[in-house]
């Protein structure tokens, strides 16, 4: 039993024992959770060592058969496209967690279980290296996220919650059908081993078979994702959920989609990959501006979040469809910067609410007088949201749209057109959110951040200037792991070495 | 080593302890701090600048790898040449200036250790962009002295018209700076690399004929970038409504340092317009738009600080039309001379505000000249020079810029001439309006304290001297000798712009004063055409912002979103729960009624299987 699995098992056991812990000591409750997911996350860092040193292979790698017939394997690894995915979960865990503090009264043992239990589906995504159990991680993961809009959700939480779950499932029936079929050709449901075969050309797929099971894998992943026009559960779900909810479902659940299309979609399905790539890029550039233009408009400051997600996930799927070094580890660093920047505004945000009871950005109007520390923290996330260079979204962004540029002008020139409209929804909100005039409801319940808020906020501020400066300790292993999938990628249409020389765009995009 | 990062991180220092523990320090320790680094600041460059001697080629310091990745590797290098010699004593000395001004200025104003800190914090970003050894890094100064504008535009932050214009300058300078980046895309593509000394290198050894399209394609693309930052047609709009500032902002960020960023940027990627005859014939001919639209526009404003923005973005537009001719050393030397008259102009003018406890309407002053004495003498002396009065340091750096552009095109020379007379007529006209007549406000003015006329001083001095200072032949190596072949004609003409200019608002304003009134009347068409700044952000609301907003409500939002989209999904489940009604009554709980099912599904299977062929 390695550190990979003790992190598989740790929060599952933690799962179990909050649903057991005395139910009238929600203190006991949350600092069990707390202290469970803190330890999760000081031992994740574990894995940075190991995977630093060896990034485009598998460390941690456990394999034993689970399921006799069919034959399901416990077949787990991280490399250097997981590594950080996972530190990512279990650093927002017991953030989260501190995060719903003050905020969950009700059901608190359920609550904190099903945080756990997120934890144990998200991690085993990120580290499946089966098919079959990446797919039930793939629903483990969907089922406490469900529960947690559900129960502890705003006013229309059913209904989000229903949408989100009916949404999610009919993508991930088709990717169900898809490794099912995968597995009648090849009888095994081993990914390394598959896109093995499928390199070396032993498992040849005709050209329609390779379409549709990419197209089952990607539709699963881009509902996730969410890529327009397949987003409009987001809103509801991030406007209903908890605060904590809407953390883990944007800085995680989201990038489970991005992950699974870098991770399954691009080794096993070059050539479906790079056919697809001009209308899913299209796809990618259209939500980019779509979503940035709809979050401009919304009144309620949690759904404005959520339509930016839209926008900002736009451009990892650019970035991995550019098939350029510098696309793919842009689209990748992303995925961390997002969850970093993205989640810190879900909290900022739930802080608000905390306070005055309303998500209504109408309702707002001269926080900053009242709350300066608050101010400048939204502030800073804002900045790292939009792009300001030094913080962390600048240079995924910034590598996104340099592969973009390889690829087509077009391509970079729309999608910048997003970096533009970010600042127009973003800057507007803190406007009437913070400039002006102090309101007396707002003079009377909005107060500054306490201690534990700042311990919450401190660490992604922290992350967000580290990663916007210090890209050294984060982007190798990424690099050097997406070398390898682009060397799959590109392969069959001849020797191009993405690291070193330009992809024409012809070579790219050939047939 | 020069350790050069120590001119950056010596306001960012003063920035981080006034903003961190601002709060709690007293005004003499936040002024030490906020002053204090500036001045270390400026004397580690005159230090370093000794130190390095004469500068004949690039200095380079490396520090870390920032981003590695594919064909991008940047890293975090700063470098030092004449032409970022020049722009680090004009950046650290005319800031160190204002800054001590600001002690006196913003004395009675709430949020003190915010505005230092704001101002340090703008100091860091504008020393990054002049010091940055490749694109990227000085994309990063760039967006930063954006933000620091944005935020101290923004700092009365009660005010909703200080909030709106913060937003509106950011939002405009982000549509100049998606070119810019754009630009930056392409060049990496084009060159491999970022760094200022690779790219001149890889250029010079280009041939003009294969390159032509993608190097003019990047160098109108930095043109997109430079008109946002520096104000250029069409994307000037922010500047005027960014003097709801605090005044010595106006004089550092958007007047003397920040705005001039798009010239700098231009002049360092010289050697990239060099190989674009076509972009740089854009850059001319938008510089002299700007210097004319902007010019006449000032004619008419009535708010001082108004009429002093809208003569910044006419007189950047003059450093364009430098720069478009080719002749970059003369549009560095006129940043330099208007950091010192406009800088100087902008501070003159807080100080009446000042005096007139924020009175900014021209038309409530008035006979100030006896009042506030030293206000009034330092003001005149910046008139005079960006007047280009001889031989002061506005007529040198302007008469530069002139005969460069006679040489390339003689009808851009006359339509500069022009312009130099209506500069001449609004600034003389703002002095008389406020100085001469009798006083036509209500509060008791009162000199400034000595904190503040001290730096005006100095700056009068530098305006009127500063022409001296010979920065065209200086910055020879970088841009080749300037034109030393002063045609006497030519000089005389502009000049004689300049008087005559002075001479008629001194006419209007002072001999008879019911002159403009009748021309007001008698032309009211263009006289409100001007007046209300020929509608531009009207139009631009009506075209773009408000087709922009309600489009996306509208459409997107409720059309797409949640009529279409969600219609379709929600209209999906809805058929789901029909089918699963219908489905219920096959749920009957006979046994027979299930076997009967269950046969007729295995059937119907084993015929799809055989008719389809299977799926192995």
């Amino acid at each position: 039993m390695n550190l990979l699995d003790l992190l598989l098992l740790i929060p599952a056991a933690g799962f179990f024992i909050t649903l057991l812990l005395p139910r009238d000591n929600p203190g006991l409750v949350r600092n069990f959770a707390l202290g469970l997911s803190v330890v999760v996350f000081v031992m994740s860092l574990g894995l940075i060592g190991p995977v630093q040193s060896n990034p485009d292979a598998y460390s941690f790698e456990s394999n034993a058969v689970w399921i006799e017939t069919p034959h399901i394997r416990y077949h787990t690894g991280v490399d250097g496209l997981s590594l950080w995915l996972v530190i990512l979960s279990t650093l927002l865990t017991p953030i989260c967690i501190l995060v719903s503090w003050k905020y969950i009264q009700k059901r608190v043992n359920e609550f904190y279980a099903f945080m756990l239990l997120l934890l144990v589906g998200v991690i085993g995504v990120f580290v499946s290296l089966d098919l079959f159990l990446f797919y039930v991680f793939w629903e483990v993961s969907l089922v406490p996220m469900y529960f947690l809009v559900g129960i502890w959700g705003h006013d229309k939480r059913i209904y989000a919650a229903v949408k989100f779950f009916l949404y999610t499932m009919a993508g991930s029936v088709l990717m169900l059908a898809a490794i099912i079929y995968l597995y009648n050709k090849t009888g095994s449901f081993d990914l390394p081993g598959i896109v093995g075969l499928i390199g070396d050309g032993r498992l040849a797929l005709s050209p329609a078979e390779g379409f549709w099971l990419f197209l089952a894998f990607f539709f699963a992943f881009a509902i996730k994702v969410p890529l327009f026009p397949l987003h409009t559960w987001l809103p509801d779900a991030h406007g209903e959920a908890p605060t904590a909810g809407s953390v883990m479902l944007a800085s995680v659940m989201l990038k489970l989609g991005t992950y699974g299309i870098v991770r399954i979609c691009l080794p096993m399905f070059p050539e479906a990959a790079r056919d697809n790539a001009p209308w899913i890029i299209g796809l990618a550039i259209a939500g980019i501006i779509y979503g940035a233009l709809v979050a401009m408009v919304q009144p309620n400051m949690k759904r404005l979040v959520a339509y930016s997600s839209v926008s900002h996930l736009g451009f990892v799927i650019l970035g991995v469809f550019s098939f350029t070094q510098a696309g793919i580890d842009g689209a990748v660093y992303q995925m961390l910067n997002h969850g970093i920047s993205t989640g810190a505004l879900f909290i900022l945000v739930g802080y608000l609410y905390e306070r005055h009871h309303t998500l209504e950005i109408a309702d707002y109007g001269g926080v900053g007088t009242v709350a300066p520390w608050l101010t400048t923290v939204f502030m800073v996330t804002t900045l790292a949201s939009v792009g300001l260079p030094l913080l962390n979204n600048f240079v995924g962004e910034f590598l996104v749209l340099q592969g973009a540029m390889q690829v087509s002008f077009g391509y970079a020139f729309f999608a910048a057109i997003g970096v533009i409209l970010s600042v127009v929804y973003m800057l507007w909100m803190v406007q009437r959110t913070f400039y002006g005039e102090t309101p007396d409801e707002v003079r009377r319940h909005v107060t500054d951040l306490n201690g534990r808020e700042w311990a919450i906020m401190l660490p992604l501020i922290v992350l967000m200037v580290w990663m916007g400066i210090g890209t050294k300790s984060f982007l190798p292993p990424i690099t050097a792991n997406n070398q390898k999938t682009l060397e799959m990628v590109l392969q069959p249409s001849g020797a191009l070495n993405a690291a070193t020389t330009l992809p024409a765009k012809e070579s790219v995009h050939a047939r | 080593m020069h350790q050069l990062w120590l001119i950056p991180a010596l306001p960012f220092a003063g920035f981080l302890v006034n903003g961190i523990f601002g709060r709690r320090l007293g005004k003499p320790a936040i002024n030490a701090v906020a002053i204090g680094s500036v001045l270390l600041s400026f004397l580690w460059v005159v230090k370093t600048l000794f130190a390095l001697g004469p500068l004949e080629s690039a200095y380079t310091e490396s520090y870390f790898t920032w981003i590695q990745s594919g064909i991008v590797n940047v890293g975090f290098d700063f470098a030092v040449d004449r032409l970022t010699a020049v722009m680090l004593l004009v950046v650290t000395g005319v800031g160190l200036l204002i800054h001590i001004y600001a002690v006196g200025y913003m004395s009675h104003e709430g949020g003190y250790y915010r505005f230092f800190a704001y101002l340090n914090l703008f100091m860091f970003f504008m020393l990054i962009l002049v010091l940055a050894a490749n694109f990227l890094l000085l994309f990063v100064g760039w967006e930063g002295v954006g933000l620091c504008s944005y935020l101290l535009i923004g700092f009365y932050f009660l005010k909703k018209s200080a909030g709106d214009a913060g937003k509106k300058a950011f939002v405009v300078n982000r549509i100049g700076d998606f070119g810019f980046s754009l630009a930056i895309f392409l060049t990496l593509v084009t060159f491999g690399s970022l760094d200022f000394g690779a790219i001149n290198a890889k250029a010079a050894a280009m041939s003009p004929e294969t390159s032509a399209g993608v190097i003019t394609g990047i160098c109108l693309l930095l043109l997109v970038g430079a008109t946002g930052k520096s104000a250029q047609v069409p994307l000037y709009v922010w500047l005027p409504d960014a003097m709801e500032g605090p005044t010595p902002v106006s004089a550092l960020i958007h007047a003397a340092t920040m705005v001039t960023a798009g010239v700098y940027m231009i002049a360092r990627s010289a050697a990239l317009f060099n190989l674009a005859p076509i972009a740089l014939e854009v850059v001319a001919v938008i510089g002299l738009l700007t210097a004319v639209l902007a010019a006449t526009i000032g004619l008419a404003q009535n708010d001082i600080k108004k009429v002093f923005a809208y003569s910044t973005v006419s007189q950047l537009g003059y450093m364009f039309l430098a720069l478009g001719v080719g002749a970059y050393s003369a549009g560095i030397f006129h940043v330099m001379t208007h950091a010192f008259f406009k800088a100087l102009l902008f501070l003159g003018a807080g100080s009446v505000i000042h005096a007139l406890e924020g009175e900014q309407d021209l038309r409530h002053m008035g006979g100030l000249r006896s009042k506030i004495p030293v206000t009034f003498l330092v003001l005149v002396c910046a008139a005079v020079a960006i007047a280009g009065v001889p031989p002061f340091s506005g007529f040198k750096s302007k008469d530069e810029i002139l005969l460069a552009v006679h040489a390339h095109s003689p009808w851009m020379f006359w339509v500069g001439v022009v312009t130099a007379g209506m500069t001449a007529f609004y600034v003389f006209r703002a002095i008389f309006l406020c100085f001469f007549g009798s006083y036509r406000g209500k509060a008791h003015p009162h000199e400034s304290p000595l904190v503040m006329t001290l730096p005006l001083g100095v700056l009068a001095l530098l305006s009127l001297g500063g022409g001296y200072i010979d920065v065209p032949h200086y910055l020879a190596p970088l841009f080749g000798q300037p034109n030393t072949d002063h045609d006497m004609t030519l000089v005389a003409i502009s000049v004689g712009a300049g008087l005559a200019g002075i001479f008629l608002a001194w006419l209007f304003y002072v001999v008879k004063p019911a002159i403009p009134e009748a021309l007001a009347k008698g032309l009211s068409g263009p006289y409100k055409l001007i007046y209300n700044k020929y509608y531009v952000d009207e139009v631009y609301d009506s075209l773009v912002v408000h087709p922009l907003r309600d489009g996306s409500r509208s459409v997107l939002w409720r059309g797409i979103d949640a009529g279409l989209i969600d219609g379709a999904v929600n209209g999906a489940g809805t058929l789901a729960r029909s089918i699963g009604a219908g489905l219920r009554t096959m749920q009957s709980g006979y046994i027979r009624r299930y076997a009967a099912w269950v046969v007729l599904g295995s059937i119907g299977l084993v015929a799809a299987v055989t008719f389809l062929g299977g799926a192995r």
